[in-house]
């Protein structure tokens, strides 16, 4: 097991640093200049040009910026914000776990339901609830999900009022944050009317970015559990005398769920691109708005740093999948 | 890889061919929502073709003083604007039907290049091996290490926004699944005995990789082509709602719903018929693949 991780590991070293020269290339290559983004409309004079491009170290030559910044990443230095002038590591830090809480509410959202879905339309294959579950499970994976947003905006919060519209809590609340999530947040501090509010606040985004995520698991999960349901051992324990229902949940679920697990973690890219269009939507301050906000406004620093770290993240909990894979399935650490 | 590739068939007669795909036809038509799929792709690409003489106006065209009506079965509908119009006074049927053609052009330019660049990546990975496949793969490693939409975005804003650029920045998003998909295939075929003895009676690498092996990585390519077409979609109208893809006044759908967006709840319809077009689009491309994925692949036959 330990020579699997540290295989795992070594094959990420070259990926990690082809992603750190892409962000920094992608940056190089986008239009327009960060020294006079970063002047503002007031612009400057030429002598001062030159003399912030030396500061910056624009004047060095490229593979010495890039080895400059790779240093100053590696030393916990990502940079700063043109727009905002705060580090962007720390802005990063205040936006991520609002991105996180998200992404879990949704992830968790989608699994409840996903699974259990999947495994009924397995069991019941072929029947109308079979195929409404699959129709449905087809159609929430080809929703345009920012418009399935503005519909669910629509008629829950302009139509019954049940919602808010935007945002991640009602403005009269104001918590310093501890963890940074704000439903957890809220009852840390006992403040119960906060907490509605944040959950309020939390219900159609959630229900937006784990529409294709539930989708996916739902059919992920009914594909695997009819290939498990007609294997030899789950005939045996039929045979036994067990109850169908130990059969399905004891004896064939938990080895559909292994494919399952994979396609879970897998997600989370995939969560990532939703969560650009579901925060876009509702003014959810995470980092997919962020991003998207930052290339629009050329703030070079954040984009370049943005992107390195969501990458590396993505990878991080890839492996951790991988890992997670390798425990649930003893046939893979062999290899 | 619908045909039994245990027997060597290096070329097959014409009748072979026919009755391959009247057996593939045979499954896929059991299939009830991939056939209504179908039926309602081809009904888009029609539309799509013939859009200037189907469509009751001009897209662009902006009627005076009837801006924002809702559709005609609504109250204060008007029946000359089947669907109502949009902000400033256009035909939304119009340039719905026009939308069509954007879509469907995306998806097939789309897909045509990410294939490209894909199987002849995919081809060379997996036939050569050794530091061709390490270099290759691991590209495709650090394309996929970035969310997609994400990198879309970026290579958008560096190429400047507008959907042409939008479309080579998804197709350059979505080649990795083809390189993948064309590697693991080459790689599970190169050592059957079908390409040893092609290899014995002298071809070499290129028809080798093209003659030989590729037709039969042929089924999961086809099925990964139409998922990447409705991805294409659903991608390049999401950059046009965030502003970066095909630019106003386009009437593509995604850009339609971006300026809709405002009217959210003084003009619902502006919003939701151009979804509406994207979600059914993308879903019956979706059915015609779940139905060829069951079609083409011989381990569910049998189920």
């Amino acid at each position: 097991m330990i020579s699997y991780i540290f295989r795992r590991l070594l094959l990420i070293v070259p990926t990690v640093i082809g992603i750190s020269i892409c962000a920094f290339a992608f940056v190089r290559l986008l239009p327009g200049d960060p020294i006079l983004a970063m002047a503002g409309e007031h612009g400057v004079t030429p002598e001062r040009y030159e003399i912030l491009k030396e500061a910056f170290g624009y004047n060095l030559p490229i593979w010495q910026q890039y080895l400059n910044y790779l240093g100053s990443v590696l030393s916990g230095d990502f940079g700063v914000s043109l727009g905002t002038k705060r580090p962007v590591l720390n802005e990063f830090m205040t936006l991520f776990p609002a991105t996180v809480e998200l992404a879990l509410c949704a992830i968790i959202l989608a699994t409840v339901v996903g699974i259990p879905a999947g495994v009924l339309a397995a069991v019941r294959r072929g029947s109308w609830l079979d195929q409404g579950t699959m129709g449905l499970a087809l159609t929430g994976y080809s929703m345009p999900i920012f418009w399935w947003g503005l519909l669910l905006i629509m008629f829950f919060s302009s139509y019954l009022g049940w919602t808010p519209v935007s945002g991640r809590i009602a403005l009269n609340f104001f918590l310093r944050p501890i963890t940074g999530f704000m439903t957890i947040d809220s009852l840390l501090y006992g403040n119960w009317p906060a907490f509605v509010s944040a959950l309020r606040h939390l219900i159609l985004p959630t229900v937006v970015l784990a529409t294709i995520p539930l989708a996916v698991i739902a059919r992920q999960t009914r594909s695997a559990m009819l290939e498990v349901l007609g294997d030899d051992y789950v005939r045996t324990a039929r045979a036994k005398g067990l109850s169908p229902g130990r059969v399905v949940n004891v004896h064939a679920l938990r080895n559909a769920l292994i494919p399952v697990v994979t396609t879970i973690g897998l997600q989370v890219g995939a969560l990532m691109a939703g969560a650009i269009l579901t925060e876009t939507i509702f003014s959810w301050p995470g980092i997919g708005k962020w991003m998207i906000e930052s290339i629009l406004k050329r703030d070079y620093p954040v984009v370049q740093s943005g992107l390195l770290l969501i990458a590396l993240i993505i990878m991080a909990v890839n492996l951790i999948v991988d890992l997670l894979y390798a425990v649930i399935n003893p046939r893979i650490r062999v290899r | 890889m619908m045909t039994d590739i245990s027997k060597p068939v290096p070329a097959r007669p014409k009748g072979a061919r026919a009755a391959a795909f009247s057996e593939f036809w045979h499954y896929f038509s059991m299939n009830r929502g991939a056939v209504i799929g179908l039926a309602v792709v081809g009904i888009f690409i029609v539309l799509a073709l013939f859009a200037p003489w189907i469509a009751p106006y001009v897209p662009e065209q902006q009627f005076r003083g009837f801006d924002k009506l809702p559709p005609a079965w609504t109250n204060g509908g008007d029946l000359r604007f089947l669907l109502g119009t949009d902000e400033v006074g256009r035909d939304i049927l119009s340039r719905l039907i026009h939308g069509a053609r954007y879509s469907l052009t995306i998806g097939l330019v789309v897909v045509s290049i990410a294939a490209t660049v894909g199987i002849v990546l995919g081809l060379l990975a997996g036939y050569f091996r050794g530091w061709v496949d390490v270099a290759i793969m691991r590209v495709m490693d650090i394309i996929l290490a970035f969310p997609s939409l994400l990198l879309a975005l970026v290579l958008v804003a560096i190429l400047g926004p507008g959907l042409l650029n939008a479309m080579l920045a998804i197709a350059l998003v979505l080649q990795p699944h083809f390189a993948r998909l064309v590697r693991a295939s080459v790689m599970a075929e190169k050592n059957r005995e079908y390409v040893t003895s092609a290899k014995m009676a002298g071809a070499g690498h290129f028809r080798l990789m093209t003659i030989t092996i590729l037709p039969n990585c042929l089924g999961p390519l086809i099925v990964q082509a139409t998922l990447s077409f409705s991805n294409a979609i659903l991608d390049a109208a999401a950059l046009g709602f965030l502003g970066m893809g095909a630019q106003p006044p386009t009437p593509e759908w995604g850009t339609m719903l971006a300026k809709g967006r405002e009217f959210i709840s003084s003009a619902p319809w502006i919003v939701t018929f151009p979804g509406l077009a994207i979600l059914i689009t993308v879903l019956a491309i979706n059915l015609i693949g779940d139905g060829l994925r069951d079609a083409l692949d011989p381990k569910l036959k049998r189920s």
